[in-house]
């Protein structure tokens, strides 16, 4: 291993100088996570509605104000006609339509709330689906009150549903996402640089005046790793950092949970990417694999859809991909506070993941054709 | 005198086409061999697999003592290398990239640094010990790279087409520097398909399509083939 001490230096020495290379790794962390949890949301907006009011009693005008109080909500028509409503939805107009029966108001006196009636153009299923939701809410809250002022008791199978969400209780998307896009960003820098780097000695022809030498293959490998299992850690840090200071977003659990986490994972990252790099005779076919991998990884892994929504056999494949149990142990921590301990099967998987992913690179690192 | 190099009929397929066709010789201690060529004669090809870089198809042989199908990484212990393509770090310094291979064969800081210092001064090249290789002229490049190559003091230096591309006087100024290291021991084993640099060689070896067509001291083989010179020799194999 006394190899490796002059390797590593070798490595810092060219990182330092290298002109483009420290300033993307300090200044794309936190671009990245500055634009991307707000550019990259899923919270409806803005959702378009139509007011079919057939009722035009007070408690009508009541809901009606207090969707237009919400900063969810753009009133565009209000109505008593529901095909000229309907006109608007089909014309995409708008995205909702919210139908107050006649007789609402006098239904609800006599302590029944009676079905209204929400429309949603699902083309966009999210903005369909949680517009919909925030419309119930909205409608519960406004029934609430007029009970409350009148004092009536709604009949038990009439209550407004009580929603508490936990972790995340504004349900804010960013909160879902930033564990996501710091891994992204780590994987991003654990595979490509690494691999390029590799790739590059080999385009150069530096490579053969390494491969003539005694080195270890081990020592050779890990002389590529290791730089980059310090700088996924030094991207890991900023990403924290201007999450925490921009939007106020900290670790609920432990900070050593995440970055063990985080050291594993970049070793199985980093590890998977010069193997990759090794089978490459050029950057073109490298950065083309490693692209195919670093795809499915973010589209499978859980990073930007649950897990739980892919089918049956798309979740046993991706049982073999490290940023799985990553995203797991990230939203875990970061969201909840759980510990080590609970996520132990998550922390073995990613520690096996390191062990054979580092063993493959140095196993297929080849001095001799 | 004792062999350092010795191959038995040592060939090198790519699928259906050979590349170097069971060539046999010996080298002995402390002799400048050149292992002369055209272009695609398969001078790499056989200096590769000698360095433990490419596994021979067939054939037998040792280098240093060791055996070049089982002991590639052991022949790496007692080899320096010169790749017919620049290969040092360009964006290290002189005197870092001796640091580097100096470390990487074992040597110490103090060692790499003494021996640095002397062989930069052989070469009256101390001034510029700090300046980024990439930076250098050609003809530096390829005295750099040999030095590097020899900086651990190796028993047998390979040097593939050393001087090729570069000016006249540093070629005479990069064999004065082989001459040097010569005798002080080291075996040289230098492919070139400059003609007129196998004077400078104690024997010789000629190879076309894979094969050694004429193996001798380059006097021997002037007078066996009733030239003038190396170049002479060279079309009259040619035909």
């Amino acid at each position: 291993m006394k190899c490796l001490k002059f390797l590593l230096r070798k490595e810092i020495i060219q990182f330092r100088r290298n002109k483009f290379l420290p300033r993307l790794i300090f200044a794309f962390p936190i671009l990245i996570m500055l634009i991307a949890p707000i550019v990259a949301n899923m919270e409806v907006r803005g959702v378009n509605v139509a007011f079919v009011d057939c009722d035009h009693s007070a408690i009508s005008r009541r809901v009606l104000s207090h969707l237009n109080a919400s900063k969810h909500f753009m009133v565009k028509q209000v109505t008593a006609d529901y095909l000229l409503a309907y006109g608007l939805l089909e014309a995409g107009r708008v995205d909702v339509i919210v139908s107050i029966p006649e007789g609402f108001e006098k239904s609800i006196m006599g302590g029944i709330v009676p079905k209204i009636k929400v429309d949603a153009n699902a083309i966009n299923a999210t903005k369909g689906m949680l517009g919909s939701q925030y419309i119930m809410m909205t409608i519960a809250s406004a029934l609430s009150e007029v009970a409350a002022e009148n004092g009536l008791s709604m009949s038990a199978d009439s209550d407004p549903a009580s929603v508490r969400y936990f972790y995340n209780e504004t349900l804010d998307y960013r909160f879902y996402m930033i564990p996501a896009f710091i891994i992204i960003l780590i994987q991003l820098v654990c595979c490509f640089i690494p691999a390029l780097n590799l790739v590059l000695e080999k385009e150069k022809g530096t490579i053969e005046q390494i491969n003539v030498t005694p080195v270890s293959r081990l020592e050779f490998t890990l002389s590529k790793l290791i730089p980059y299992w310090i700088i996924g850690l030094v991207v890991l840090t900023e990403g924290i950092l201007t999450v925490g200071l921009v939007y106020g977003l900290w670790p609920v659990g432990s900070t050593g949970a995440i970055y063990l986490a985080a050291i594993l994972f970049t070793f199985a990252m980093s590890g998977f990417a010069v193997t990759i790099a090794n089978g490459s005779d050029t950057m073109q076919q490298s950065i083309f694999v490693l692209f195919f991998f670093v795809m499915i990884f973010m589209l499978m892994s859980g990073m930007l859809t649950p897990l739980g929504s892919m089918p049956r056999w798309a979740q046993w494949i991706t049982v073999v991909f490290p940023p799985r149990y990553f995203i797991a142990i990230l939203r875990a921590v970061y969201l909840k506070g759980t510990t080590v301990l609970e996520l132990g099967v998550d922390y073995l998987a990613l520690a096996g993941f390191a062990v054979v992913f580092c063993m493959v690179a140095a196993l297929t690192y080849c001095k001799q054709e | 005198m004792d062999n350092v190099i010795e191959v038995r009929n040592l060939t090198k397929r790519f699928g259906s086409f050979t590349a170097v066709d069971a060539i046999s010789f010996e080298v002995p201690k402390g002799e400048i061999f050149g292992f002369l060529g055209a272009n695609g004669a398969g001078k790499t090809t056989a200096i590769r697999m000698l360095c433990g870089l490419s596994f021979p198809t067939e054939g037998s042989g040792t280098v240093a003592g060791f055996d070049i199908m089982t002991q590639g990484e052991q022949i790496k212990r007692h080899i320096g290398y010169m790749s017919q393509r620049f290969s040092l770090y360009g964006d290290l310094t002189v005197f870092e990239n001796m640091q580097l291979f100096g470390g990487i064969y074992g040597m110490s800081e103090k060692q790499i640094a003494a021996r640095a210092a002397e062989l930069l001064e052989k070469v009256q090249f101390s001034g510029h010990r700090n300046d980024l290789v990439g930076s250098l002229p050609l003809g530096w490049k390829q005295k750099l790279a040999f030095l590097v190559a020899t900086v651990h003091n190796p028993e047998i230096v390979f040097l593939d087409e050393p001087t090729g591309g570069v000016d006249p006087i540093t070629r005479r100024q990069f064999w004065t520097m082989i001459r040097e290291a010569a005798s002080s021991g080291t075996t040289i084993f230098v492919t070139t398909h400059y003609m007129d640099e196998a004077g400078y060689c104690n024997r010789v070896s000629i190879m076309m399509d894979g094969r050694i067509k004429a193996l001798d001291t380059p006097s021997v083989l002037m007078k066996e083939y009733k030239a003038e010179s190396m170049n002479e020799v060279f079309v009259k194999l040619c035909r």
